[in-house]
């Protein structure tokens, strides 16, 4: 049991502390073990252009998509929730169908039918395929928070005096808070960490910040990569930690 | 005066189902009516289009002096107190309460005074700071009591008030809402599939059966004169024979009983109405059960079943055993009498 246990951990944590190991490297190519210990690897990824570009680039993107996709994720996620919306199930599989999908169909698909023969930007290409991502985690996350609210609650609000929105505002919104905000994490690292779909909607001067990243190791074997890395994981999991903390996370996913 | 609320011809339904048709109920200003039926008879239904949650298919709803037909469920100043409560899990007691009276606009000192008043007459005035989901049943339904309450609604309604709360809690409760009914003369209507509840509390009682009413009296005369076999039954009398060509319709065939009155639709008996012992008709004890102070017996008869209550004082008997019973005039009630 315990050396089971031992082996899992070893599989999903090894390969982290790898990274972090070889980005304090003081030699000149990415290995490990590492050549001595330095942190002038982690300096040179503030240095590097390309990065502070494609990092703005990425967080813009993240913050971007995921407030579309919970524009759009809650209501739909309400009218699910409260209306006999036709088809339900159905509309669910459709919102759903961006997460069964390999992402590198979507991307190609986006790539193929939309910015080569419309001339559609790139950026808002990426801006929908993120959206389009993150909407399932929006949907999921909300409709579990309202099946644990009783409809009767905002009709008791509206005899208590409230309009129909008023209620929704008064009692619906405070008791599904907890779960906008963890969708609102799951979606940003969703879009942040994204790679597949983001690898066909990349061009000169659009790159979100994993694609740089890949484009940036074929050219150099520097351990600059494997310090990003680690100050990206490094925040990831700061977010979902904080996340964890305060909203309990893992009730959701 | 008696038609503080009244509905005309009120017709109500989902979808391509009619829950309650043609419906004339009214409801005296200070009023406490029961609306008693069986699950799925249009009670609630009913209810929910008076506050207003539900748009009629045709017919009015006035109430003191207006018709409200048409008018928003947020301007009706009707209160309601839902089965599940539907307390706003996210505010303390204290701001459950408020939530009402915040909305009319009041704050301050003339808040705090209003909602320490209400919750005072549901004697929770120690728990204005407790969070919903640490109290019990009964403490949540006094909070949802009081957050109607302090609104001075026209009309009070609630939906099945004791049907989620153990059996020592509902005696209680229904002393509660009794006293609160009584002190500001509020004009209450509620919801139940209890007969017992229904007769202990109400001034008045609708019967209610497939969305329309099958009889209105007061709780004496629901008891001892039910106006078809369906309010008979529903109000405990086990055994209940059609009276036809002035002879008692059974089982077994027509049955004449003397001085029988031809004019009544049925005669209706109680378990204890039925006397064991003696009299004209027999039959075999086909089940009996011990209730304390009397035992009950289950007697295959040429009539049908017939269910006996006799004292536990008295010799018991045996299954099987074969045993002669009278049904009295003077302990049936005429059901259905003009």
């Amino acid at each position: 049991m315990r050396v089971a246990l031992g082996l899992v951990l070893l599989f999903l944590i090894g390969p982290f502390a790898v990274i972090v190991a070889a980005s304090l490297s003081a030699g000149e190519t990415l290995a490990f073990p590492p050549q001595g210990l330095s942190l002038r690897w982690v300096e040179k990824v503030f240095e590097v252009e390309s990065f502070r570009a494609s990092f703005v680039l990425s967080l813009t993107l993240a913050i971007g998509a995921t407030s579309a996709a919970l524009a759009l994720g809650v209501p739909a996620a309400y009218a699910l929730a409260r209306y006999k919306v036709p088809f339900a199930e159905i509309l669910r599989l459709i919102v759903a169908s961006p997460l069964l999908v390999p992402g590198i169909v979507v991307g190609l698909a986006l790539l193929r039918y939309l910015v080569v023969p419309l001339r559609f930007p790139i950026v808002l290409a990426l801006f929908l395929a993120h959206t389009a991502l993150i909407l399932p985690y929006a949907l999921r996350v909300v409709s579990a928070s309202l099946a644990n609210l009783r409809p009767e609650i905002e009709e008791a609000a509206v005899l208590l005096g409230a309009s129909r929105a008023g209620a929704f505002f008064r009692v619906v919104a405070p008791n599904i808070r907890d779960g906008v905000l963890a969708a609102m994490v799951l979606g940003f690292v969703t879009s942040f960490n994204q790679v597949p779909v983001s690898l066909f909607l990349s061009g000169p001067g659009v790159e979100t910040l994993p694609i740089d990243m890949l484009g940036y190791l074929e050219i150099t074997y520097d351990p600059s990569v494997a310090a990003l890395s680690t100050l990206l994981a490094a925040l990831s999991l700061a977010i979902v930690l904080i996340a964890e903390r305060f909203l309990g996370l893992t009730r959701y996913v | 005066m008696s038609d503080y609320l009244r509905t005309e011809r009120l017709t109500l339904g989902y979808g391509d189902t009619v829950a309650v048709r043609d419906l004339d109920m009214s409801v005296a200003k200070g009023e406490f009516l029961a609306l008693l039926g069986p699950s799925g008879c249009g009670k609630t239904t009913t209810m929910r289009a008076v506050a207003g949650l539900l748009a009629p298919r045709g017919g009015k709803i006035w109430l003191d002096g207006v018709d409200i037909t048409r008018l928003a469920a947020n301007r009706r100043q009707i209160g309601l107190v839902f089965q599940s409560y539907a307390l706003f899990p996210h505010l303390s007691v204290f701001e459950n309460v408020a939530f009402g009276l915040r909305l009319k606009g009041l704050g301050g000192a003339a808040l705090d005074r209003k909602v320490a008043e209400g919750l005072t007459t549901v004697g929770l005035e120690s728990f204005a700071g407790r969070k919903i989901p640490e109290l019990s049943g009964g403490q949540q339904q006094r909070v949802a009591l009081a957050r109607s309450m302090v609104m001075q609604p026209k009309l009070l309604m609630l939906d099945e008030p004791l049907s989620n709360l153990d059996a020592r809690l509902r005696l209680e409760m229904r002393a509660q809402l009794q006293r609160v009914q009584k002190e500001t003369g509020v004009t209450m209507i509620f919801v139940t599939h209890d007969q017992g509840e229904a007769l202990a509390m109400a001034d008045r009682i609708v019967v209610m059966r497939a969305g329309q009413i099958e009889q209105v009296g007061t709780p004496e005369q629901i008891y001892n004169a039910p106006a078809s076999p369906f309010v008979a039954d529903f109000v405990g009398f086990e055994t209940i024979l059609e009276v036809e060509g002035g002879r008692l319709k059974t089982a077994g065939g027509p049955v004449s009983l003397a001085g029988l009155d031809a004019s009544v639709a049925a005669l209706a008996w109680r378990p204890d109405g039925v006397r064991l012992g003696e009299g004209p008709f027999s039959g075999v004890v086909r089940g009996v059960s011990f209730a304390g102070a009397t035992r009950q017996y289950l007697l295959e008869t040429r009539l049908g079943p017939i269910k006996v209550e006799a004292s536990a004082a008295l010799m018991p008997r045996a299954l099987g055993e074969i045993v002669a019973f009278d049904l009295p005039l003077e302990t049936a009630a005429k059901v259905g009498t003009g």
